[in-house]
C-alpha cells in the first residue's frame, strides 16, 4: 500500500493527467452515445421493425471484445487511427446499446391510456414524446446512461493499448514492467472512478424515478418544450465540439510521434529514439508508447499516427510483410528494408541488438536435467506444459515452426499468457517452458535458462527504427539523429536497461537518458 | 350555436376491428348541440368504438362521422381533438405535472398567456368542486373521485363545444359516483355542451340524458327518453330496463 501511494505521489502531475484524460474520454463519449443512442431508442419504440434489427446490430457490436474492435477501427479513415478517437469511436459504440434499449423500453413502458390521453387531447406526435413519453420514460433513459457510463470507465482503460491515453496507461505499463503497485496505480482510480460514476447516476436516477415529476416541477409544459430543445441543442453541440477536438488533436506544428510496443524493452527504445530525435534533432516529440502490439504499431505507423517506432527485423519479415523465414542476418534486413521502402516508410541502421525469441526454462530444472539446448529439452517436454503470448502462437516464425523444426510436443496445447507475466509463470512453476525475449532482464533476476536455439530455427530480430519516408523527408535531422544510435546498444545494453526498469523498478525515460549521456562520454 | 343544430352526426356508419369483428353495422346517430346523450349498451358492445369515431381515433369503414357538418375524414385531426373534450374511465392523468399543470396543458401548447391559464385553471377547479389549494399536489396524491374531476376539468380547459365521456364514473365507489353525478348534471345545466356520455349504467343514464340510446349487436335499438324506453318491448331494451328497477344507485358492474 506504502509503496502505491509513493508511486502516486511521485507521480501526481502525470496521475491528474490521466485521471483528467479518462474522464474526458468516458464523458465525451457517453455524450456522444446519449446524442445517438436516446433518438436510435425512440425510433426503436415507434417502429418496432426498424428497432429490431437495430438493437441486434447494437448487441453485436457489444459482443465484440474491446481490443478487437479497437483493432478493427484502427485502419478505418477518419475515425480510426491511434490516439482518442479511435477510442472514443469504439466508447461510443458500446455506449449506445444499453441506452437505446432503456429509451426504447421506457418509452414502450408509458401507460396505454395516458398515450390514449394525450392523443385524445390533440397532442401531435412530437408533442407527446417531448411532453409525456420522454419525461415518463426519463428514469429508465437514465439507467441505460449509467450503466453506459460504468462500461465506459472500464473500457476506456483498454483504449491506452490504442494510445489513447488514460489510466489504462498504468495497468498496461505496469504489466509491461510486471509491477503490481504500477498496475494498481491505474486500476484503483479507474475502479473508484467507476463506483463514483455510479452513486452520482444512481443518485440522479433516484431523484429522477422516486419523484420524477420534481425534476420537472419548475418547468411549466411550454417552458419545458424550451428545455427539452435547448437540451438536445447543447448535447449536440458539445457533441460536435468534442469530435472537433478529437480530431484535430494533431495540429498544425505536429510534434514528431513516436510509438512503442507495450512491452520494457519497447519502452525503453522508445524513449531512446524519443530523447534522441528531442535532442539531436531539436524537435519537439509526442510519445505514444505502449500500443497494443506489432499489428497496431504497423498500422498507426501506415496511417501517420505515429512517424516512428523501433521494428525488429524477423518481426517485420514475417508478421508485418508474411514472408517466408529467411535466416540470414544482411538478407533479412534487405527484403524487409525494400518492403518498407516500396510502402513509403524507412528502415534506419540496426541499434546493435538481436532481440530473438529466447526458449525458456527454470534455471533449476536445467541444471537438474543438464539443458543446454532445444533440442535437450524435447524428451521432457512431454510431460511439460508450456505458456506462450498470443503473438508467438500466431505468428509464421512462432510455436507452429518451432514444433516442427524440433517435434516438440507439450502435455496439453500451449497456454495463451500475456509475454510479460509468462516468465513469472514460468518461474513459479505454472507453465514448464515459455517463449520470452533475449533481452528481458527478467532471465537473470528470476534464475531462467535460456535454451540455445541449434538448429538455428528462429530468424534474427535486428532492432531498428522504421520512420515514414514523408517525416524523414520533411526532417532530415531525424535521419542524422537515429543514425548516430545505429549499432550502439548490444544484447548487454539492452538487457540492463530491461533489468533496471523490470526488477529496479526505475523509470524508463530515466533508465534511457543515462543510457544517452553514457553515449555521448 | 343555434340550440338545435346537429353537432354529430353518424350517417350509416360501419366499423369492423381488425379481425374482422363487426363492431358497428349502418349505424344511424343524430346528436343537436347542446344536447346531452347517454349511449347505454352491454360491454364490448361498440359504444367506446363509436366515441373514438367522432375525435377521429378510429375512421369508419363505411359510411360517415360529421362533426358540425363537417366528415371526420376532412377535419384536421389536431384542430378536431382540441375541439371536443375527452374524458376516459381511467382518467390518465399525467404522473409527472401537477393538478394545475395537467388542466392548463393544451392552453400551454396553444400558448395562452400564462395569467390567463392561471385564471381559467382556478375558474375549472372551482367549476369541478375543488378548491384552489389542490392546484399543486401530484395526480397520486387524490382520491379517486378528485382524479375524475381533474379529468372533466382538464377536458374542459379549452372549452371545447363537444364533450365526449367513456364512463366517466365507471371506476369510482358507488357514493362518489352519485355525487359526481349530481354535480356533473348541474354542471351541464350551465354549460350546454354537446356531451356523449358511454355507460353501462341505466340509472346514471336516466339521471343525466335528454335523450338515450341503446346499442346492441353494432345496431342502436333504441333512441329515445326514459318513457318511451318503458314502453318498448325490445327483448334487450326490457333488460336493461329491468336492471333499474331495484333502487341500487347502479353499482353493478357488467
Amino acid at each position: 500500500m506504502t509503496t502505491l501511494f509513493e508511486f502516486w505521489g511521485a507521480h501526481q502531475a502525470e496521475l491528474f493527467a490521466m485521471l483528467t484524460r479518462h474522464v474526458w474520454l468516458v464523458a465525451a463519449a457517453t455524450t456522444l452515445a446519449v446524442a445517438i443512442g436516446v433518438p436510435l431508442g425512440i425510433i426503436a419504440a415507434k417502429r418496432p421493425r426498424v428497432g429490431k434489427p437495430l438493437v441486434v446490430i447494437t448487441n453485436l457490436v457489444q459482443t465484440i471484445p474491446s481490443l478487437a474492435l479497437f483493432g478493427f477501427l484502427l485502419p478505418l479513415p477518419f475515425i480510426g487511427g491511434v490516439g482518442a478517437r479511435t477510442a472514443l469511436v469504439a466508447l461510443v459504440l458500446y455506449g449506445i446499446l444499453p441506452i437505446l434499449q432503456t429509451t426504447a423500453a421506457g418509452i414502450a413502458g408509458v401507460d396505454r391510456s395516458l398515450i390514449q390521453a394525450a392523443t385524445a387531447m390533440g397532442l401531435t406526435a412530437r408533442q407527446r414524446l417531448l411532453l409525456i413519453e420522454m419525461p415518463l420514460a426519463l428514469p429508465s433513459v437514465l439507467a441505460g446512461i449509467r450503466v453506459s457510463t460504468v462500461v465506459g470507465v472500464g473500457t476506456a482503460t483498454i483504449a491506452a493499448a490504442i494510445g489513447a491515453g488514460g489510466l489504462g496507461e498504468y495497468i498496461f505499463r505496469g504489466l509491461a514492467m510486471v509491477d503490481a503497485t504500477v498496475i494498481l496505480a491505474g486500476a484503483v482510480p479507474a475502479a473508484a472512478l467507476a463506483l463514483l460514476a455510479d452513486a452520482l447516476l444512481a443518485w440522479i436516477g433516484r431523484r429522477a424515478a422516486d419523484r420524477h415529476r420534481r425534476f420537472f416541477r419548475r418547468f411549466s409544459p411550454g417552458r419545458r418544450r424550451v428545455v427539452v430543445a435547448a437540451t438536445i441543442a447543447v448535447t449536440l453541440i458539445l457533441a460536435a465540439i468534442l469530435v472537433a477536438v478529437a480530431s484535430t488533436q494533431r495540429g498544425a506544428s505536429a510534434p514528431i510521434i513516436v510509438g512503442s510496443k507495450n512491452f520494457t524493452e519497447q519502452l525503453l527504445l522508445g524513449e531512446l529514439v524519443a530523447q534522441t530525435i528531442e535532442r539531436r534533432a531539436q524537435l519537439p516529440v509526442e510519445r505514444k508508447l505502449n500500443l497494443g502490439g506489432t499489428l497496431i504499431c504497423e498500422r498507426a505507423l501506415m496511417s501517420g499516427d505515429i512517424d516512428v517506432y523501433v521494428e525488429y527485423s524477423g518481426t517485420a519479415l514475417t508478421a508485418v510483410f508474411k514472408q517466408p523465414v529467411v535466416r540470414n542476418r544482411a538478407s533479412v534486413l534487405d527484403i524487409v528494408r525494400q518492403h518498407y521502402a516500396a510502402t513509403g516508410r524507412t528502415l534506419l541502421d540496426p541499434l546493435g541488438f538481436n532481440n530473438t525469441f529466447a526458449i525458456l526454462v527454470r534455471g533449476s530444472v536445467a541444471r537438474e536435467l543438464a539443458l543446454r539446448t532445444i533440442s535437450d529439452a524435447v524428451p521432457h517436454a512431454r510431460t511439460w506444459r508450456a505458456g506462450f503470448g498470443y503473438e508467438f502462437l500466431e505468428r509464421e516464425d512462432g510455436y507452429k515452426g518451432l514444433a516442427r523444426a524440433y517435434g516438440l510436443t507439450f502435455r496439453e496445447p500451449p497456454r495463451v499468457m500475456d509475454l510479460n507475466l509468462s516468465y513469472r509463470a514460468l518461474a513459479s512453476g505454472q507453465v514448464d517452458l515459455i517463449a520470452g525475449d533475449a533481452t528481458a532482464g527478467a532471465i537473470s533476476a528470476l534464475d531462467l535458462q535460456m535454451l540455445e536455439d541449434n538448429r538455428a530455427y528462429f530468424p534474427p530480430y535486428d532492432a531498428a527504427p522504421v520512420v515514414r519516408t514523408s517525416t524523414l523527408l520533411a526532417h532530415p535531422e531525424i535521419g542524422d539523429a537515429l543514425r548516430a544510435l545505429g549499432g550502439r546498444i548490444n544484447e548487454m545494453s539492452m538487457r540492463k536497461m530491461n533489468e533496471a526498469v523490470d526488477i529496479h523498478r526505475r523509470d524508463p525515460s530515466q533508465v534511457a537518458r543515462e543510457f544517452l549521456q553514457q553515449l555521448q562520454q | 350555436m343555434t340550440p338545435m343544430s346537429d353537432a354529430i352526426v353518424f350517417e350509416q356508419v360501419s366499423f369492423a376491428y381488425a379481425d374482422g369483428r363487426v363492431v358497428l353495422d349502418k349505424l344511424d346517430l343524430t346528436i343537436a348541440s347542446g344536447e346531452l346523450f347517454a349511449l347505454v349498451g352491454r360491454s364490448g358492445a361498440g359504444k367506446s368504438t363509436l366515441l373514438r369515431l367522432v375525435n377521429r381515433l378510429a375512421l369508419p369503414a363505411g359510411g360517415r362521422v360529421l362533426v358540425d357538418g363537417r366528415d371526420t375524414r376532412e377535419w384536421e385531426p389536431i384542430a378536431l381533438r382540441r375541439r371536443i373534450g375527452f374524458v376516459q374511465q381511467d382518467v390518465g392523468l399525467f404522473p409527472h405535472m401537477t393538478v394545475a399543470e395537467n388542466i392548463g396543458l393544451l392552453a400551454h401548447i396553444e400558448r395562452w398567456p400564462a395569467e390567463r391559464i392561471d385564471q381559467r385553471v382556478d375558474e375549472l377547479l372551482t367549476l369541478v368542486g375543488l378548491s384552489n389549494d389542490q392546484r399543486d399536489r401530484w395526480p397520486d396524491e387524490l382520491s379517486g373521485g378528485q382524479q375524475q374531476r381533474v379529468g372533466v376539468a382538464r377536458a374542459l380547459m379549452l372549452d371545447p363545444p363537444v364533450l365526449l365521456m367513456d364512463e366517466p364514473f365507471g371506476a369510482l365507489d358507488p357514493l362518489t359516483r352519485l355525487a359526481l353525478r349530481r354535480e356533473f348534471r348541474r354542471l351541464q345545466s350551465s354549460l350546454r355542451k354537446t356531451v356523449i356520455i358511454v355507460t353501462h349504467d341505466m340509472r346514471e343514464a336516466f339521471d343525466l340524458s335528454d335523450r338515450m340510446g341503446a346499442i346492441d349487436e353494432g345496431r342502436l335499438v333504441a333512441v329515445d327518453t326514459r318513457e318511451d324506453l318503458e314502453r318498448s318491448t325490445h327483448e334487450f331494451v326490457r333488460a336493461l330496463m329491468a336492471t333499474v328497477e331495484p333502487v341500487t344507485a347502479g353499482a353493478r358492474e357488467s
